[in-house]
């Protein structure tokens, strides 16, 4: 999923300081699972800012609306008979969000409400970890299903460097050195040989280097 | 000879090499390349120009190899994967070599969050290895990585870093035996302190019969005081500080401490130098390039040879 992290409420009510009617827009997609732009949270921030806004003797008029998704139009285009009610929108989507709103709403006012910051999942309840960067070419097979694009930091495709100590990486005792898993995996299926080869460069014109990226599937086109 | 530096004549005559370091000058001071210079000058084979080291900007590595050429010193350009992709990387080896380098040392590099510039965004297009493995292509088959074949192949010696104490270590000799096949003519590793370690390390890789295919040199980092010890032991990443050097320091005057440092550094040249398959000693004194002639007279290297 696509995972995010709720901007502070202070540059949220910065952001629309000037406006007495806003929406605030969350979506059922990844940021519902991952507990930051769902109905809930959709409610939460809409609360926390008629509040501030009481408290400032300012008040301010804020509605929900959570859609099924803000990525695919025909769920965005659902808000077309009430944009032009709001003097402004704060979508809680991921990065796409706000950007297919502005897109399909441009006389609208968007603004972002969460910081979007990785691809990842679920370590643990709360615990969220990066697990992909969308290079365009997958490798983990060859490396015990882990990924060295995302998870080392410095996405080397021969570790583990000589940071590397404990099996964490010498940015942070925090932070796993990928690496080190990478060994222990091919150690233990008795495929070490699989790290004595030499990787060539990578073509990274896959991922983002090359360019904003777009998928078409001629089979589904209408 | 692959590129005819003097390093590279130094370590095929089979005579035990030794090799300085000069960090550059956070300025754009000459002096201060030409003042190191002094000190290494006839003492080392070959010095050291680091790249950025620990992500700090510093004068290029370029620009202090030539002051150190002018300065008749030959330099060993460190090169790093962190800072530049595969055009920045292929362009400067062209033009270093072009300059007169004939020794480069290939490293993925420090992540600069260590750095002074923490929200640099990172390169790392290549990895130390396809570091390695682009300079022997441009030298030896005198094409870019995509076949472009050049006007002037740049003739260089290659090395590489080894950490025989980072972890995990039975993986660590994998890690030299690919750098080889990548394309290193010479190894430097990491400070020495826990020679026991270091010895295992050795010990494999000659029972692969790595060591037959490639120049290995010592690290050797002599400590000025224990707080640098500690420093190292604590705060530097694949560092390996064990508790005896640390004991030895504190036991005598803090007067004393940098005498006992450099001691501690002049047995351990000692002791690599009776090691099967070690070709030299790559001394790093940080910062303190003015005590280097006198560890290397002490280690019973001078005067060195003249090829």
């Amino acid at each position: 999923m696509i995972v995010g992290e709720r901007k502070p409420l202070g540059d949220i009510l910065d952001m629309i300081k000037d406006y007495k009617k806003v929406l605030v827009v969350g979506c059922k997609g990844c940021v519902t699972v991952c507990n930051v732009g769902g109905e809930k949270e959709v409610g939460i921030l809409a609360s926390s800012i008629r509040i501030s806004r009481k408290k400032d003797g300012n008040e301010i008029t804020v509605d929900e609306r959570t859609l099924e998704r803000q990525c695919d139009p025909e769920y965005v285009d659902q808000l077309k008979d009430i944009v032009s009610d709001y003097d402004a929108m704060v979508s809680i989507a991921c990065g796409v969000g706000p950007q297919f709103l502005a897109e399909r709403y441009p006389d609208a006012a968007v603004y972002p409400g969460i910081n979007t910051q990785f691809m990842g999942g679920a370590l643990e309840h709360g615990v969220w970890a990066e697990r992909c960067q969308g290079c365009g070419a997958c490798l983990v097979h060859n490396f015990g299903g882990h990924c060295p694009i995302a998870r080392c930091s410095k996405s080397l495709l021969h570790g583990p460097c000589g940071g590397s100590s404990g099996g964490k990486c010498e940015i942070s005792k925090d932070v796993d050195c990928v690496w080190h898993l990478i060994v222990e995996k091919l150690a233990k299926q008795g495929k070490m040989d699989s790290l004595r080869k030499l990787v060539p460069t990578k073509n990274w014109s896959t991922s983002r280097d090359g360019g904003p990226r777009k998928v078409v599937r001629e089979d589904l086109k209408l | 000879m692959k590129a005819g530096s003097n390093l590279e004549k130094v370590l095929t005559a089979g005579i035990f090499a030794i090799t300085g370091e000069c960090g550059p000058p956070r300025g754009a001071n000459a002096e201060v390349v030409r003042e190191k210079a002094k000190f290494l000058k006839g003492n080392v084979d070959s010095v050291n120009v680091t790249d950025n080291q620990t992500a700090v900007v510093r004068m290029s590595s370029l620009g202090a190899s030539l002051i150190l050429i002018q300065e008749g010193v030959e330099p060993n350009l460190q090169m790093t994967a962190r800072d530049r992709n595969r055009i920045a990387v292929q362009s400067d080896i062209l033009g270093a070599y072009a300059l007169g380098i004939r020794n480069m040392l290939c490293l993925s590099g420090d992540h600069q969050k260590f750095g002074d510039h923490p929200e640099a965004k990172n390169v790392f297009d290549l990895d130390s290895m396809q570091l390695i493995q682009t300079v022997k292509k441009m030298r030896d088959e005198g094409t870019l990585i995509n076949g472009h074949k050049l006007d002037g192949a740049p003739k260089m010696f290659i090395g590489c870093a080894a950490n025989p104490f980072a972890d995990p270590f039975e993986f660590r000799v994998y890690r030299l035996a690919n750098k080889i096949d990548a394309g290193a003519d010479f190894v430097q590793t990491q400070c020495i302190y826990n020679l026991e370690r270091f010895r295992k390390w050795v010990d494999q890789a000659n029972d692969m019969g790595l060591l037959e295919n490639v120049f290995l040199m010592g690290g050797v980092t002599p400590m000025k005081s224990v707080g640098m010890a500690k420093y190292m032991k604590n705060s530097v990443p694949g560092m390996d500080v064990p508790d005896e050097i640390i004991k030895r320091l504190q036991g005598v005057p803090k007067g004393d401490q940098a005498k006992e440092g450099i001691k501690i550094a002049v047995e351990t040249i000692h002791q690599l130098r009776e090691m099967k398959g070690i070709a030299g000693v790559h001394l790093m004194a940080i910062e303190w390039e003015e005590r280097v002639p006198e560890i290397v007279e002490m280690a019973g290297m001078l005067p060195r040879p003249v090829l």
